[in-house]
Parts: C-alpha cells; sequence; structure tokens
C-alpha cells in the first residue's frame, strides 16, 4: 500500500512530499513529459503534488506554469516562453470562480440567454486556440456547482439561476470533448461532489491564497488528473486477475458446495457480489481482459459461474488459473500467456495475506486494498487504472480477440511445423499508409507497445497526424486477419527520408501477433514504399529499454548490417539500390485500394 | 497541553515538510530563517497544523501570524 493508491492519504503527501518526490524518483524507466499549467487560480502545491503522482505513475514531468490568472491570455494571445517550452500536455486549471458573464436575476430570459451564450463561447474559442496553437492534448476542467443559491432549488432551473448557467457550461465543455481529439475534460464537477461542496470550496482559502478549491484536497485532484494524464500517454492497466471465493461470490465453494455460495439478487449476502461481478462485467467491454487467480480445482471454480445467477460466465475469462500454486507464480504464467507486463495485471482478492504475498513477490503489480464486498467495485473504479480516453472499436473487442489466441494455440498443437501452422491460419493482410480513420488506433498502439519496439518513441496523434501529411515519411500500418478472426491494426513503421537514406523512427508491432511473420510483410511493403521515394539505404536502430530485448537483433535477421553497436543503441543500415527479394511467404497481403 | 509540547510537534511537522532533520524550532523562529518556507509552503504548514490538532484557522487568525511563536499560541488558543 502507498500513500498515492486509494483511499489518497493526502496527508502524507503533502507534508513528505520532499522525501516521496526523492524516492520516486529512483524509480527506473521513468519517460519525461512537458507538463504546462495554465491557471485561473493560485497553482501551488497543485504542481508539486501532480509530479509525485505522475512520478507514480511512471512519468517524469517537467513543468512550465503559467503567471496567476493569464490562463486565457496565455492562449489566445499567443505566449512565446509557452511556445518554445513545446508542451507535451496542457492542463488548463480552472474553477466556478473564473466563470463570466454570470446570468443574474435582474436579467430578462433573453439577456440571460444571451450571457450563457457568451460564455460558451468564450470557453470553446479558448479550447479552439489551445488545441490550433500547440497541437498537443489539453485537459480542461468542468466547474464545480456554486455552494450559493439565490433562488434555492429553482436555481437549477430558471435561466437567471447560477447552478443551471455551470449544468449547461458543463454540458458545452462535454459535448466539446466529444467533439474533438485531444481535448479532455477532467469531471471536477463530480469530484467536487464526491468529497462534498462546502468541504471542496473553502471560502478562507480563496480569500486568503487564492486557492480554488481546499487545499487538503490537492491530492485528490491531482490523482484524478494524473489518471487522465496517464491515460493519453498510454500507461493504462490492461488486465485483472480475479481471486473467486470471497470476491466474485460469498462462501468457499469446495467446501460450501456450488448452491452454498452466496450470489444473486434473492440473497442479501450475494447482492454484493453480484453487483461487482457487474461492474465487472462492464470493465470488460472497456476491452479490459478478465482472468481467474484462484486456489481451487478447476472444474469446481468453473461450476460456480454457470450458476444461472452468476453474471460473469466461463467465457468471460481469457486465462483461468484455478490450483494450489503460489498466486504470484500464476500471475507470472497469467502475464506469459497474454503476453503483457505483470505490472499491467491488477490483483483483486479479498485475502490479505494473499494480497501481501503477491505485492511481497511481484514488486509494482496493482493490488487494491479491498474491504467489504459492497465496496470492491468501488475500490477498484477510484483507483483508475483503466480510465478511458480513447475507446476504440478495437477496445471493444479485444475479449473476444484475446480469446480467438487461445484457439489458435490449440490449433497450432495439430501442427509439427510451424509454418504449415501458419499457412493454416490463411492470413490476409491490409498494409496501407496512415488514414485519418485509423489515427486514433494508431496513435493508442505506438503509446502503449513496448516489448516489439525498436526505438520506443512516443507520439501524440497529432503527430502521427503530421507524419501522416508529411511527403518525405513513408507511414505504414498493417491490419492481419486470419480464419479464426480479426487481430485489428497490429503493427505500425514510421519512417522519415534524410538524404538517400529511409531512417526508420518508429517500428511497432503489438505482442498480440508475435510469430506470424506479420514483420517480413511489413519489411516488404517498407522496402517498395523506401525505393518509390527515390532511397537507396534503409537505416533503422534499436534503443534499449526494460522491455524490448525481444528485438535487439531484428534488424540483422533481415538482413540489415550493423553500423554502429552498442550496449544500449544499435544502428542499422541495408542497401537497397536492388529491392530484396520478398521474404514474406505466408500471409497473403491484399493490395491498396 | 503546553508551549513546550505544541512547539515540539511543530518543529516534527517542519522537519518532515521540508525534508530536514536538522531544522530547530524556537518562538523567534521566522520565514527567514528557513530557506523554503514561502507564502506557499506557509498554507501547507497549516493544512496540516489544522489537521493534526483539528482546529480551523479563520481569516484573521492566518493573517497575524509573525512567527513560531504565534503559531504556538493560536493553537493553544483553539485548542482551549
Amino acid at each position: 500500500m502507498s500513500c498515492f493508491d486509494y483511499p489518497v492519504d493526502s496527508q502524507t503527501i503533502l507534508l513528505k512530499k520532499r522525501a516521496l518526490r526523492k524516492e520516486l524518483l529512483q524509480k527506473e524507466g521513468l519517460v519525461d513529459k512537458k507538463i504546462a499549467i495554465l491557471s485561473g487560480s493560485t497553482v501551488g502545491q497543485i504542481r508539486p503534488v501532480l509530479e509525485l503522482f505522475l512520478l507514480h505513475h511512471g512519468i517524469r514531468p517537467t513543468f512550465w506554469e503559467g503567471g496567476y490568472h493569464l490562463y486565457y491570455e496565455d492562449i489566445v494571445f499567443g505566449n512565446e516562453e509557452l511556445k518554445a517550452f513545446a508542451p507535451d500536455l496542457i492542463y488548463i486549471h480552472t474553477s466556478n470562480r473564473n466563470l463570466e458573464n454570470r446570468p443574474s436575476v435582474y436579467d430578462s430570459d433573453e439577456a440571460a440567454a444571451a450571457k450563457l451564450s457568451a460564455e460558451c463561447a468564450r470557453w470553446q474559442g479558448l479550447w479552439d486556440a489551445a488545441l490550433a496553437n500547440f497541437h498537443c492534448p489539453v485537459v480542461q476542467n468542468n466547474f464545480e456547482l456554486p455552494t450559493l443559491r439565490v433562488m434555492g432549488n429553482a436555481d437549477a432551473v430558471m435561466a437567471q439561476g447560477q447552478v443551471r448557467f455551470v449544468n449547461e457550461l458543463n454540458r458545452t465543455a462535454a459535448d466539446y470533448a466529444a467533439a474533438h481529439t485531444g481535448f479532455y475534460v477532467q469531471d471536477i464537477n463530480w469530484l467536487a461532489s464526491v468529497h462534498g461542496l462546502d468541504q471542496w470550496c473553502d471560502e478562507s482559502s480563496w480569500c486568503l491564497y487564492k486557492y480554488a478549491l481546499n487545499p487538503e484536497l490537492i491530492p485528490e485532484l491531482c490523482a484524478n488528473l494524473a489518471n487522465i494524464i496517464k491515460s493519453v500517454f498510454g500507461r493504462n492497466k490492461k488486465a485483472l486477475a480475479l481471486d473467486c471465493d470471497n470476491t466474485l461470490w460469498g462462501g468457499v465453494i469446495g467446501d460450501d458446495g456450488v448452491q452454498g455460495i452466496h450470489l444473486g439478487l434473492e440473497d442479501a449476502g450475494g447482492m454484493a457480489y453480484s453487483a461487482f461481478q457487474s461492474y465487472l462485467k462492464e470493465v470488460a467491454g472497456l476491452g479490459v481482459l478478465l482472468n481467474i487467480c484462484s486456489k481451487n480445482e478447476e472444474h469446481i471454480a468453473r461450476e460456480g459461474f454457470n450458476r444461472a445467477e452468476s453474471v460473469l460466465k466461463n467465457e468471460d475469462f481469457i486465462a483461468f488459473m484455478a490450483n494450489w500454486n503460489p498466486k504470484s507464480q500464476n500471475l507470472q504464467a497469467m502475464a506469459q500467456q497474454l503476453n503483457i507486463g505483470l505490472t499491467d495485471i491488477v490483483f483483486v482478492d479479498d485475502n490479505p495475506a494473499e494480497r501481501e504475498q503477491v505485492r511481497a513477490a511481484l514488486h509494482g503489480m496493482p493490488v487494491p486494498e479491498l474491504t467489504g464486498p459492497e465496496v470492491y467495485a468501488r475500490a477498484l473504479d477510484r483507483s483508475g487504472y483503466f480510465e478511458v480516453t480513447t475507446f476504440s472499436k478495437d477496445d471493444r473487442g479485444r475479449n473476444q480477440m484475446y480469446k480467438e489466441n487461445v484457439q489458435r494455440a490449440a490449433a497450432q498443437q495439430q501442427f509439427a511445423d510451424y509454418s504449415d501452422y501458419l499457412r493454416s491460419l490463411e492470413m490476409t493482410a491490409q498494409i496501407t499508409p496512415f488514414a485519418p480513420e485509423f489515427l486514433a488506433r494508431t496513435t493508442q498502439l505506438i503509446n502503449k507497445t513496448n516489448q516489439f519496439n525498436l526505438t520506443t518513441r512516443r507520439y501524440t496523434e497529432d503527430e502521427v497526424r503530421a507524419c501522416m501529411e508529411d511527403e518525405n515519411c513513408v507511414t505504414l500500418c498493417g491490419r492481419l486477419q486470419d480464419k479464426f478472426g480479426d487481430n485489428g491494426l497490429v503493427s505500425v513503421i514510421i519512417g522519415r527520408k534524410i538524404g538517400d537514406a529511409l531512417e526508420v523512427e518508429l517500428w511497432i508491432m503489438s505482442c498480440r501477433v508475435f510469430k506470424r511473420d506479420l514483420e517480413l510483410a511489413m519489411f516488404d511493403a517498407l522496402a517498395a514504399a523506401a525505393a518509390k521515394l527515390g532511397c537507396s539505404r534503409i537505416t533503422g536502430s534499436w534503443l534499449r529499454t526494460a522491455k524490448n530485448a525481444l528485438v535487439r537483433d531484428f534488424y540483422p535477421s533481415l538482413g540489415f548490417e550493423v553500423t554502429q553497436d552498442g550496449e544500449n543503441e544499435r544502428y542499422f543500415a541495408l542497401n537497397i539500390e536492388q529491392l530484396p527479394e520478398e521474404k514474406n511467404k505466408v500471409i497473403a497481403v491484399q493490395p491498396n485500394q | 497541553m503546553t508551549a513546550e509540547q505544541v512547539l515540539k510537534e511543530l518543529e516534527e511537522i517542519f522537519r518532515d515538510n521540508f525534508d530536514d532533520d536538522d531544522i530547530v524550532l524556537t518562538r523567534e523562529t521566522t520565514a527567514d530563517d528557513i530557506e523554503d518556507w514561502d507564502s506557499l509552503e506557509q498554507i501547507n504548514l497549516l493544512t496540516t497544523i489544522g489537521k493534526k490538532y483539528g482546529i480551523k484557522f479563520s481569516i484573521d487568525d492566518v493573517s497575524s501570524l509573525a512567527n513560531v511563536g504565534d503559531m504556538v499560541d493560536l493553537v493553544l488558543r483553539l485548542k482551549a
């Protein structure tokens, strides 16, 4: 348990921020990001506390802080210093206190409506300018409700009311975010209501220090904000490992029998477990993989999910590890089977001893504290492991794709020769330049692929778009299907023409399609595209990270020569004056449409 | 609770807050004596002190603090 996990330990964070920072800076594999904070009130402790939460998520921020209450001017009229800082992300920290054009009870309906339109236009103008001038993700909070209501409840109804005014503005912010990629709303209206509006809006902190929120709640604000930022930069968790007994149902199925466990709405003891299962079913719909990690006989544990009252069914799980091995060992096997990192899995278990075993054995694995079953869902929900900032078709289909992988593994058993197996998959691929409709998925893949990633460069959606539009760039994205299903967009290459060489800046492939020869088909397409641009060489590099040892020798395996060799960086080149023979023999690549 | 006791407890809070175990507080210590003690840290300190003793400072309380001695007296007054 760290002070950053739910429930956030605000007091420790505020008091020990210096010591915590020193400790967090020791973490390995931190990625650097430049964050601009523009504000309509005092930033103060928000900056150091946000830094702690970002470090906790593996992001080492450098900050640029705008002047007090200059958020509008800095963005709309431009600020050279901010421009030169070239932020990777902009956070606009504002509050109800920054609203202008407020309606009043002295206004006619028409005048009040005109004020609302003017205020909506003012904010939209700000957001348009932020997106247009900085080409990076923008996070803007919506607004907390007012603490005073001169008309009482009618304040939420009449055009002159402040409550109605804020509600309308918040809807405008939500509509704007829905219509603009790269723009994210931080829902402080929700956050303030969770903590209580009177507690959130502290009058004396405003009068004394111009803090728009109670400084005691700064850690809560930053925890929430850091979830959005780490999600934008591709650091969400990917899977859940769930215990069964007293986690997904009440009781011990091995002792109490399948009919003896508590589950379902007819049973007071079972209701909370059913509600938790329903919550998990929704989480799975986001593309989060559900898996079982339980000390049980497998056939007995599976019976529990055959009960009619069980919301989750056996088909909902990808890895089903029910045995008597230590849980840490099962989790390692699970990570291997799913081909994801251990720290990408959230371990959910009611038993404190199991949680401790896993925390001690597997450092860095997220293990939420669970108390009673009625609050399991909340513990998971508030931790923000799966904060959604993009929601692609691919996310929706992810569980299905992993199930197809299980079928593929079974099919592989039938072939002695691996290439016979590959041919039996009847694979087809489309390898095309980047296209606007795939930009979101392309960006998402770039930012979360770690293993088959030669350079681990991360790109924002705007940067990906810029590559797409640059005629000196070769951009390729590969989609792969086989007889079991569609793997979707799973490989990306970005190359840039420099002199007579095409320099490969980025080459990634999803672990989902390892060892399927798609990398060979991608190479064929890359060589053809480079030749078409008039390049006589292709150059590439391998930059070591904690996770990409897999592709250390990838370029040599394609016939590249090593031009510069080092422990942490290797550089390669391949002459293509004569176009190399096509390497892919098993995938039918469909011609460009 | 004595003034002596409160002073010792504030010293502990200051040491945590500035991550510096060498800080020694006296009634006469002011923001000029501790390098990182600026107006923002002042807010952080007051928030922590308020939480620790379960007290809430008013605007008047906070604006008239000149040194650590004033802080000690304020805590004692609000706890009384």
